[in-house]
């Protein structure tokens, strides 16, 4: 026995590890919003100081392009989990005809190469005659989001028991009132890692929205631009924010699992 | 995994085979005609002169252009907005000139505009390209006055673009070479040191093929200009055989000034502008211009097919043209102007300046990256012209280098 | 109404993915067999030389490709799997949030992350200049430039893909399964390689299938962190259609890449053995 809890001290640092490292470069990120840098370049540490965070939005294209990277982010994550959750229920609940060729088709999604998919989607765009800009991007973003959340749903749904449902209504709910009070609660851990998964996809892309964004910039687009010339600071401050709103809804959630148990 | 194993496992019915086919069909109807070619004929005179005759100012200019090349405080674009009452829209999104060319083609090609009323290219296969496909609208000279009294007079002989018919420069810059002065104790005058195995694994070259190709040929001996697929093959090997000796880290794209900077590269190929900025900011970089010659190229302005709003466009592009604007700008971007009286006008403001100020303003001013002098320019070689079946040719050969 | 329901739920989805999904993909699919130039225009001949062609010139970065995307995916397996074991088993109510904590880098742009990567690994920087400073390191060593780094930078990218998918699969695990292998003898690292293992291999497969495809058709490791004999068939891609515009190779190359990630896959899932897969998720 104490073999086994070494093993699970073990693992879990093992994990802590991997968490760190994965963070790492955020670490290094968050540092430079602080750089008191002089030139145009953010590469060696010259000094401690706050006024990136006042001078946040100061440059007015980057602004622009984090909220443009929000507000699609936001649109396709919700288009993508309402018909992703529409088709895992539908592939993990019952058996129609076309469910082969739907199963390839979200497996060929997957396998799509991002550059494939993007290039393919602007001659599409061009030959229809279609103007590229946020709305574009949008729909992009669904399609390679859409497998994940189809995915993950469809595993969730596949392990619920059809007879809770089956109760509801011989106790006279309507098919909507079943979904709303006993399927979608069931699936909602499902549904709400496929939207995470699906948002995160979507704020972070930048191969296909390279091709299909017209002349709509995106955070992602704006810091590659900037790449080459030295990427402000304000860029880190950004991320930094993004990444402290993304913990404060960690902690509270794991305080909530704490109550909650 | 089992949706997908099912999917790849279960017999298709009719059903599906049908619906996919269906869907099929429009795809092939659409492609089926292939892309048509649409190469121009230069439009004529009289073509041209109805065309500005029917234009009329609107009020609001898009301007397309590459990072860093405005200050951020867009002082030009808002002088020009109170002297003229023209709203100006300012967008970085051109990084490569292949890459906007590739997404501006479909755009132009199927006649939609790109929303852009100057966009700004630098003088090479795309730009040509731009040209040749009739993409860019021939300039109404009689709105450019400013050019016509301030730019130099190498500016108004551009072998790409003769009588800038279709172009104005915006800004110059030279390629040459630039080193860490923290890891390269000697001087570097030549080209061959950038060949040289004592810097094995320490040079950096450029990616794109018509910068690494001129210094291949540069090193042989060879001028660019006067090029013939013999000679691209035999700066072809003499790049292989440096990749070969494991003389290069990396081929870069712009990123190398960071890489310089830092110190992970010792040499590399650079940018006048690039290098001329870390210098001000403190970094042990220099700048040369090889004895053996290096590269000269524009970024110009031009204006792209279906502009909404093109007199305006004339406008603007002619406004910084006036020296004390261009002065501003270059202040700004530290690479070549096209109006020479730009030198005088910041010298004098570095007679008055203060401090650091004045030191940053002295340093552009005797700069030779930003203003070459007479010998400099006899050193500068331009791009190899290439016509679509060169092309063909010619970029197979280097690109088997960089992306081997 | 209730036989139309899965007819309906299921459409927006199939009309999203038949229309910006399959129509241009078969629209690509034309266009690599045409030949031409973007000048001149392109024509349809049926060329499906195009296909040797291409595959001709870039056989070498293909096989890279495959490689790096391989060892990547051996990599990501080997190092993430443990962690989806132990948020599985022992993280008890605090699953959700180590879960939330390993996908938070990457609500930061990746490019951001990448150019950390890139300044942390410096040559002189933080990490090796310091280690060089105190002699434990040739004064040569770098890490940017090497296979070594793109490897690691498509393992570092996709790592949280490879252990979401394991973990949903072990989640499912019941416990009473292991203890009941342990309550019949069995150590800890047997019941661990027949009970568990095998019903993690669902997982194991959708985390493969979602990490080697994109690791190994990335372009952009290898374009920041890589050196001159890196190049993978993604940036090959990217050159023909962007900078050549050579739109028939760079159809004929990605359909050549997309059938070889198929029948890469098609074959990794008749080695696991089709039955387990299909009866551990059909539980």
């Amino acid at each position: 026995m104490r073999g086994a809890r070494a093993g699970d001290r073990l693992l879990h640092l093992y994990t802590w590890l991997i968490i760190v490292w994965l963070s790492s470069p955020i670490a290094v990120m968050i540092l430079f919003g602080f750089n008191d840098k002089q030139s145009k370049s953010n590469t060696t540490w010259q000094g401690f100081t706050l006024r990136w965070y006042a001078e946040l939005f100061d440059i007015s294209d980057l602004t622009v392009a984090l909220y443009n990277s929000l507000v699609i982010a936001l649109v396709s994550t919700v288009i993508t989990v309402v018909i992703g959750t529409m088709l895992g229920l539908a592939l993990g609940r019952h058996r129609f005809r076309g469910q082969g060729a739907t199963n390839f088709l979200v497996f060929a999604a997957i396998s799509t190469p991002e550059l494939v998919m993007g290039a393919s989607l602007l001659s599409l765009f061009v030959s229809g005659n279609v103007p590229r800009d946020a709305n574009t991007i949008i729909i992009s973003h669904v399609l390679f989001s859409l497998s994940f959340v189809v995915v993950t749903v469809r595993a969730r749904v596949v392990t619920l028991d059809p007879s809770l449902e089956e109760a509801a209504r011989d106790l006279g709910a309507t098919a909507w009132g079943t979904f709303r009070q006993v399927t979608l609660p069931a699936i909602l851990p499902g549904v709400l890692a496929g939207g995470m998964l699906a948002f995160a996809l979507s704020i972070d892309d930048y191969v296909v929205t390279s091709f299909v964004n017209g002349s709509t910039v995106t955070f992602p687009l704006w810091i590659v631009g900037a790449v080459k010339t030295g990427i402000p600071p304000q860029v880190n401050v950004m991320g930094t924010l993004i990444f402290c709103i993304g913990v404060l809804i960690a902690v509270g959630n794991a305080v909530a699992a704490r109550r909650r148990s | 995994m089992n949706p997908f194993m099912r999917g790849m496992t279960q017999p298709r019915t009719r059903r599906d085979v049908f619906r996919l086919a269906g869907f099929s069909a429009a795809g092939l109807a659409l492609a089926a005609c292939g892309v048509q070619g649409q190469k121009a004929a230069p439009p004529k005179a009289d073509a041209v002169a109805d065309y500005w005759a029917k234009q009329k100012k609107n009020g609001k200019v898009v301007f397309a252009n590459w990072p860093e090349y405005m200050p951020e405080d867009k002082g030009p674009l808002e002088k020009f907005k109170q002297d003229t009452g023209i709203a100006y829209e300012y967008k970085e999104v051109i990084q490569e000139n292949a890459e906007f060319f590739g997404k501006a083609d479909p755009v132009l090609r199927a006649g939609q505009s790109l929303g852009y009323d100057i966009v700004v290219m630098t003088n090479g296969i795309q730009l040509q390209h731009m040209i040749e496909l009739g993409y860019a609208v021939p300039l109404d000279h009689a709105k450019l006055p400013n050019f016509q009294a301030n730019a130099g007079q190498k500016y108004k002989e551009r072998s790409y673009d003769p009588g800038n018919k279709y172009t104005v420069p915006y800004t110059s810059g030279v390629t040459g070479i630039a080193y860490n002065t923290k890891y390269v104790k000697d001087e570097i005058t030549s080209i061959e040191s950038l060949f040289d195995p004592k810097y094995k694994g320490r040079v950096g070259m450029m990616a794109d093929a018509q910068e690494i190709a001129n210094f291949g040929m540069i090193a042989l001996g060879i001028d660019p200009e006067k090029s013939t697929e013999a000679d691209w093959n035999k700066a072809g090997e003499k790049l292989k055989a440096q990749r070969d000796a494991g003389i290069v880290r990396k081929y870069y794209d712009q990123s190398y000034i960071d890489a310089v900077s830092k110190g992970d590269v010792w040499l590399t190929m650079a940018w006048s502008g690039d290098v001329f900025q870390r210098q001000l900011a403190g970094e042990p970089v220099k700048f040369v211009v090889p004895a053996e010659g290096g590269t000269i190229w524009t970024d110009n302005m031009l204006i792209p097919k279906g502009a909404a709003n093109p007199v305006d466009a004339l406008m603007l592009m002619d406004y910084l043209y006036q020296p004390a604007v261009a002065a501003e700008l270059d202040e700004y971007i530290q690479y070549v102007t096209p109006v020479p009286a730009v030198q005088d006008l910041l010298r004098e403001k570095a007679r008055t300046a203060k401090g650091e100020d004045k030191k940053a303003l002295e340093d552009m001013v005797d700069s030779a990256l930003m203003f070459p002098s007479e010998a400099d320019y006899a050193k500068l070689r331009n791009y190899t012209q290439l016509t679509t079946q060169q092309e063909q040719v010619f970029n197979p050969i280097f690109q088997s280098i960089t992306q081997a | 109404m209730r036989r139309l329901t899965p007819y309906l739920l299921a459409l927006p989805s199939w009309m999203w993915l038949a229309i910006f999904l399959v129509v241009p993909m078969v629209a690509m699919a034309s266009v690599s067999l045409q030949t031409g130039n973007a000048i001149d225009g392109f024509a349809m001949t049926f060329s499906f030389s195009n296909y040797a062609d291409a595959i001709g010139r870039y056989s070498t970065q293909l096989v890279r490709s495959l490689l790096y995307g391989g060892l990547a995916t051996v990599a990501m397996l080997v190092i993430g799997y443990p962690v989806a074991y132990f948020i599985a088993f022992k993280a008890g109510a605090r699953k959700s949030t180590y879960l939330f904590l390993l996908l938070l880098p990457f609500f930061v742009s990746f490019v951001l992350r990448t150019i950390s990567w890139n300044f942390l690994l410096s040559d002189n920087g933080i990490l090796f200049g310091t280690l060089k400073g105190w002699g434990l390191l040739p004064a040569d060593f770098h890490v940017l430039a090497t296979t070594f780094a793109v490897v690691g930078g498509l393992t570092y990218n996709f790592l949280p893909f490879m252990i979401l998918p394991i973990y949903v699969a072990l989640e499912r695990v019941d416990p009473r399964v292991v203890e009941a292998a342990q309550d019949l003898y069995a150590t800890r690292a047997a019941a661990f390689r027949r009970v568990v293992l095998p019903l993690s291999l669902p997982g194991v497969f959708a985390g493969v299938l979602m990490t080697f495809v994109p690791a190994t058709a990335d372009p952009i490791n290898a374009a920041i962190l890589g050196g001159t004999s890196n190049t993978m068939i993604g940036n090959i891609i990217q050159t023909e259609y962007l900078t050549n515009l050579d739109y028939p190779t760079a159809s004929a190359l990605s359909f050549t890449l997309m059938a070889v990630l198929l029948v890469g896959i098609f074959i990794y899932a008749r080695a696991l053995g089709t039955e387990n897969v299909l009866e551990a998720a059909a539980r």
